[in-house]
């Protein structure tokens, strides 16, 4: 029975202050208002530029479920596109990535496209004279996602015409990837490898409250970076310089006076990172060379600015993770209200030495793969709770962790960096952006 | 003298040893410079500078095997275990004057987990060091055919 749908209030109910009820997890009918609802309202992750370096270039990714086509038309410009020929439906592009060339071709009719989505030619155009074509939809071409932006390089697109431009919906957020782009020493990201994919029998948001989530690493990964300390203890022998591998894996044990410290900041509409002051990211090796290519390029002051900042992980509402100090972007693309893809990217650092971009693959596979023991871990705490929440003993979600009586919302704030307060940010967003057309839309329909 | 019938009865024994959980005796059939390669990539080329599933040392795969036996290796309650099918090894080389040794061998993968069951098939590319007078792994590459599609966990060796 339906219980949620063009019920504002309803959905409200289910996030109060520092609680979540659990069907926001579990309820298959609220998976169908977020794709109907909260992800078209809110700016979501396409790809990046640097994936269509020639005209003809094209890209496919989805919107909450919604299948979208990005191509660099002839002038260099980027188009999004709801990726379906107007005619029967057929999606145009069905690869991850590729070139069409100087137009798409629908490989059912031939009808073709220009890369700017423009209908090009309908093969016997004759039979459409006299018809009324010229004034349906399908005449126009590919359907265009109108509210594209693409911030250094990184391409948003939200599917709704009315909502909140992407300046106010990011906000100084946008400072995370500003950190990531400015550590490649030409200003410069590049796509070079296919994203690690890891599918996920859960619902898509445990994921994303689990970025924030700091006092979950000592206990959960114990069995991975614990026994990683411990074995390398043993073994190092004479060895006084730490391996990459230990490296990366050591300050996940980090105990919970670190990541208290460490700090969180929460920005308006469902935004926010771990890690202010420093982070499990602070004390990699140097690598030889990089810093004089900084200092070159940025100053030395500068330079030292942009490498300080070491933020964790950085929460983009809805749905994706960004982590400056090593280049990754996961995605967490919603399947199934208990099913969620994860895309983990990684960015080469334009002019840098090899020896960051290998340990950006190295700390991606180590953490991010259907073969991480890290992941193996996290994946089993999202789905022992996407089963325990079945369970009627108790309704509510608890995120009441540094919970202060009346905290604001869409405020930016610096807080202890144990606190669940960027996990009841991230609901608010949630409640706000699900809601926010509903009232117009009930009204559209009468 | 190292033959081909050594070859395919170390990769025999191999997959026994990963069939009965005999980890430790299967990190010992590893040269201490040797590799575990999991590519991400069709015919890839390179480990580290191209994105892996896994390209492991044996400081690694250690951490990993004594992982799978820890009080508090959550993922492994219950412990996941698998079984091995391969097509007789075909050797690519067996060279002792040189001491080069290759092998290419098929195989299906079936690794589950309380009521879960997962198949995978690939090709697995072993590479072999002779020391002493056995044979060492000095790189063991498998190959999934649907290297880029998401999987859930894989927890065991293929």
């Amino acid at each position: 029975m339906a219980k949620y749908g063009q019920n504002a209030d309803a959905i409200a109910a289910l996030v109060r202050e520092a609680e979540v009820h659990r069907d926001v997890y579990v309820d298959p009918e609220i998976f169908e208002l977020e794709m109907e609802h909260l992800f078209p309202n809110s700016w979501i992750y396409v790809g990046h530029a640097s994936q269509l370096g020639k005209p003809g270039d094209f890209i496919t990714a989805n919107i909450g479920r919604q299948p979208v086509l990005a191509s660099r038309h002839t002038d260099g410009s980027i188009h999004v596109f709801y990726n379906r020929c107007p005619h029967k439906g057929v999606k145009i592009a069905s690869e991850p990535c590729g070139n069409t060339g100087k137009f798409f071709r629908c490989p059912y009719h031939a009808w073709s496209f220009k890369t700017d989505g423009s209908l090009l030619a309908i093969p016997l155009k004759k039979g459409y004279e006299g018809t009324g074509f010229g004034d349906t939809q399908a005449n126009e071409g590919l359907s265009k996602v109108r509210n594209v932006v693409i911030y250094r390089d990184f391409i948003f697109a939200r599917l709704s015409d009315d909502g909140v431009s992407f300046e106010d919906y990011f906000g100084e957020s946008l400072s995370t990837i500003d950190n990531m782009v400015d550590r490649s020493p030409e200003g410069k990201l590049a796509v070079q490898a296919t994203p690690i994919r890891y599918m996920h029998t859960c619902n898509w948001k445990m994921l994303v409250e689990n970025q924030t989530d700091t006092c979950h690493p000592m206990v959960a990964h114990e069995s991975s970076a614990g026994t990683a300390v411990k074995v390398w203890k043993r073994e190092q022998g004479s060895s006084t310089e730490t391996p990459m591998a230990v490296q990366l894996y050591g300050p996940f044990m980090s105990p919970y006076e670190f990541y208290e410290q460490s700090g969180i900041r929460i920005w308006p509409n469902g935004h926010g990172h771990t890690g202010v002051a420093n982070s499990i990211h602070s004390n990699y090796s140097d690598i030889e060379g990089y810093l004089g290519q900084m200092v070159a390029a940025y100053g030395e002051e500068r330079a030292h600015e942009i490498l300080g900042e070491v933020r964790h992980n950085t929460v983009y509402f809805p749905n994706i993770m960004v982590k400056g100090a090593v280049q990754i972007l996961r995605n967490f693309i919603p399947i199934a209200v208990d099913k969620t893809l994860v895309e983990s990217w990684v960015y080469r650092l334009v002019g840098a030495p090899d020896k960051l971009y290998e340990r950006a693959l190295m700390y991606n596979r180590f953490i991010n793969a259907p073969t991480s023991i890290v992941g193996h871990d996290d994946l089993e705490m999202y789905e022992r709770a996407q089963e325990g929440l079945k369970s009627n003993g108790n309704h509510w979600v608890n995120l009441r962790r540094l919970y202060e009586s009346h905290e604001e919302q869409d405020v930016t704030a610096v807080i202890n960096g144990t606190s669940e307060r960027q996990m009841r940010n991230q609901f608010h967003a949630w409640a706000k952006f699900m809601t926010m057309d509903m009232d117009k839309r009930a009204e559209a329909a009468e | 003298m190292i033959d081909e019938k050594a070859i395919t009865d170390f990769i025999y024994l191999e997959a026994e040893l990963l069939d009965t959980m005999q980890w430790q005796a299967w990190l010992d059939l590893f040269h201490p410079e040797g590799r575990y390669w999991m590519p991400l990539e069709w015919q890839q080329q390179d480990p580290v500078l191209q994105p892996s599933l896994m390209y492991e040392d044996l400081l690694l795969l250690k951490v990993r095997v004594e992982r799978l036996a820890g009080e508090r290796t959550f993922s492994q309650k219950p412990k996941s275990r698998c079984h091995h099918l391969l097509q007789a090894p075909r050797i690519v080389a067996c060279d002792p004057a040189a001491g080069v040794y290759k092998a290419r061998t098929s195989y299906i993968y079936t690794e589950t987990r309380g009521d879960l069951l997962e198949r995978y098939s690939g090709w697995a590319s072993h590479e072999f060091v002779e020391v002493g007078d056995a044979l060492k792994i000095k790189l063991k590459r498998v190959d999934l055919v649907n290297f880029d599609a998401p999987f859930g966990n894989i927890q065991l060796f293929m």
